[in-house]
């Protein structure tokens, strides 16, 4: 079977520099992969390539077995829930709307939209007066289960997660680590998620790819970075991750 | 309506003779039984021809002098010159505005000067005359060539006329049918070497004025005295122009409209300019705001363009428009839009420029079409731009409208004008209080639209 997501030698570049490629990355059904790397590595930007908000200069990016150069990219984009850094609340829209957004386009009826936001706010574990809350009144907790929501909303085969945790306190973090963990294995979902954290890439995929400089150094389970590293850059990236206690 | 539109429409310049000719004129034609009404203070002579060829008015008071020397130069046979335009000239009403040289009884009896020559023999008289008469060639210079006259000094209009009260001065320039004349007790000097061309006062119409209205205009009738009369009357007086025209014609009209009746009626005047303008830019601007965001090389083009409109004096893109439009409440709507443009293209392309990327990735990125990323995304995180926009336009456009009077489109600059004119503080006050409670009122009118349209969560 085709993989869900496929780069091949996939290049993008940012006003002549090259910000990733050329780059060749599978993703299969099901699986959890994390892209790490130090910032500027081309993390986001390969992960913007897979729903197309970016498009390859060279090279082509398929979901499905099909190119998105000539697809039709909203209703691909559709499939593939997406969570940018930051969750990108809509601010003018309360928690409850900017989930529904998507789903009150596609005119599903009203029944079968607070069925589906009530089941997503049990599974990523909100508050029910939550939802009736606009952003700027969320906790970043609270926030970030929104967003997630919003991605899963038409329950998508692939979710796409930019430093999903990224400006928690460390135990809100570990909270929601938790309860991520569980969503992912729970819904069986293909999951691509960019982190700086190697412990946190560890912890939740199965699959770690490690860029440098827009290309892939290393890819494979966790321990293999450390037990086998392929070259200084990954031994020192590893180092610089160990545990502070 | 049908009514309106074969009325006939009398036009005036923008001083105190023309309109009491004007208003003598809607006057006598509406006593006749044709239906008239008055365009009063369109504007200055220019404005009064244009409107006239452009058949925006049908007829209007003028001076032979100004046609001679002015709209038709180098014409020897004025009847025959205007006839070729489709233009009549009526008889002469009776009365001339001409150049003449004035001074104060008492200091011409002291001096013994009657005529223009008599000053000739005396270089003490004191002479200073307006800056425009020491310009003019018809002025200053054919004077002292013609009576052989000494230095004379350069003075503002009205100053001339206080330092010839206050003795600081002998005799100035006047126009013969000044109110200044009767309210100085000043003497005329005979101009009797006929320095001066001839300013006397017709009616100039189309061709085409239907036969009554045509005899009813022609039969207008005014002397020296009579004019002077009036002009003081209406200014220095203050009786309302419409009155002092009905006492001439002996026909006391119906009634004045109360004040309230006034206001109501230019307020009706002033909000159709305002709204029509405004709701047609805000229609064209939102789209042209979007299109500078979306394609930066023409946004700059398209706000360049909105913004050397923008830069165009209200008073000259109002004149430009007669000769496009003629006059009225059109062409005044189409310079207020072309006003309100800017305003609310910037706050369009503003508003969407300053949307967090993050957040039309989001869009993007949830599979809404560009078209309902717009819709429910950009325009709404845009909305307090796009409307505080709309907020600037709309107090602009009360403002700018009062100058919409000038071209005849009525409202609150109508009272305004004649006050100015009159000297009339209370008529000023007539159209600036209401204009500025207005402008208030649209202010506070937008904070209302702001809390419908800017969604609850951006006003947190």
């Amino acid at each position: 079977m085709a993989p869900v997501l496929e780069a091949r030698a996939a290049v993008r570049r940012f006003g002549g520099a090259i910000a990733v490629g050329p780059v060749d990355l599978a993703i299969e059904e099901g699986s959890t992969t994390a892209l790490i790397g130090p910032s500027g590595a081309g993390k986001s930007t390969l992960l913007r390539l897979f729903n197309g908000l970016l498009s390859p200069g060279a090279g082509e990016v398929r979901f499905r077995g099909a190119s998105l150069r000539d697809a039709d990219l909203p209703q691909i984009r559709r499939q593939i829930g997406y969570v940018v850094q930051g969750g990108g609340l809509f601010p003018h829209l309360d928690a409850e709307s900017n989930v529904a957004l998507v789903a009150r386009w596609l005119r599903w009826e009203p029944r079968r939209v607070d069925a589906r936001i009530e089941e997503l706010a049990s599974i990523v574990r909100l508050p029910r007066d939550a939802l009736r809350r606009f952003p700027s009144q969320l906790s970043g907790g609270q926030a970030q289960r929104v967003s997630l929501m919003r991605a899963l909303m038409l329950d998508p085969a692939v979710l796409l997660l930019d430093e999903p945790l990224g400006a928690l306190d460390p135990m809100t973090r570990f909270e929601l680590q938790q309860d991520l963990r569980e969503v992912f294995a729970r819904l069986r979902k293909t999951v691509v998620l960019v982190t700086h954290d190697l412990a946190e890439a560890a912890f939740f995929a199965d699959r770690l790819v490690l860029l440098r400089a827009g290309t892939i150094v290393q890819q494979g389970p966790a321990g293999d970075l450390s037990r086998a590293p392929a070259d200084e850059f990954v031994a020192s990236f590893v180092r610089a991750h160990r545990p502070a206690l | 309506m049908i009514a309106l539109l074969l009325a006939i429409v009398v036009g005036s310049k923008q001083f105190t003779e023309s309109v009491v000719l004007g208003e003598i004129a809607t006057q006598a034609l509406q006593s006749a039984g044709t239906a008239a009404s008055h365009r009063r203070e369109l504007g200055g002579t220019r404005v009064l021809w244009e409107a006239l060829r452009a058949g925006q008015i049908d007829v209007y008071p003028e001076y032979t002098g100004t046609l001679s020397q002015e709209l038709l130069p180098g014409e020897t046979d004025l009847p025959a010159a205007l006839a070729r335009l489709g233009l009549r000239m009526g008889p002469p009403i009776g009365f001339e505005d001409n150049y003449a040289i004035g001074m104060r009884r008492d200091v011409a009896r002291r001096f013994g000067v009657r005529a223009t020559s008599d000053l000739s023999a005396h270089p003490e008289v004191r002479l200073g005359f307006s800056n425009e008469f020491m310009l003019r060639r018809d002025g200053w210079p054919r004077l002292r060539q013609v009576y052989g006259l000494p230095e004379a000094r350069g003075l503002e209009h009205q100053v001339a006329y206080r330092a010839l009260r206050d003795g600081a001065i002998d005799a100035t320039d006047v126009y013969s049918t000044d109110a200044e004349i009767r309210a100085g007790d000043l003497v005329l000097l005979d101009d009797d070497r006929h320095a001066f061309p001839r300013y006397q006062a017709v009616f100039v119409s189309r061709a085409d004025l239907p036969d009554p209205a045509a005899r009813a205009i022609d039969r207008i009738r005014i002397d020296q005295q009579q004019m002077i009369a009036m002009n003081a009357r209406a200014l220095v007086d203050h009786v309302p122009e419409a009155r002092v025209a009905a006492e001439f014609l002996g026909a006391q009209r119906a009634g004045e409209d109360g004040l309230l009746r006034r206001i109501a009626q230019r307020t009706k005047e002033h909000l159709v300019l305002v709204a029509i303008s405004l709701a047609a830019a805000i229609l064209l601007s939102i789209p042209l705001g979007i299109l500078a965001f979306r394609h930066p090389r023409l946004g700059q083009v398209v706000l360049g363009l909105a913004g050397v409109l923008q830069t165009i004096p209200s008073l000259a893109l109002l004149v430009f428009m007669i000769p496009l439009l003629g006059i009225g409440a059109g062409p005044a709507i189409v310079a207020l839009f072309l006003y309100s443009l800017l305003p609310i293209i910037r706050g369009t392309q503003t508003g969407l420029a300053s949307i967090a990327p993050e957040l039309r990735e989001s869009a993007h990125a949830l599979g809404l079409p560009a078209a309902a990323v717009l819709a429910r995304v950009e325009l709404p995180l845009a909305s307090r731009a796009i409307v505080s926009g709309i907020k600037t336009a709309a107090v602009i456009d009360v403002g700018t409208a009062t100058l919409g009077a000038l071209i005849g489109a009525g409202g609150y600059g109508q009272p305004i004008l004649s006050g100015i004119r009159l000297a009339d503080t209370r008529l000023i006050l007539e159209g600036a209080i209401p204009a500025a409670l207005l402008a208030l009122l649209a202010q506070a009118l937008f904070d209302l639209l702001e809390r419908l349209v800017v969604p609850r969560g951006l006003r947190l």
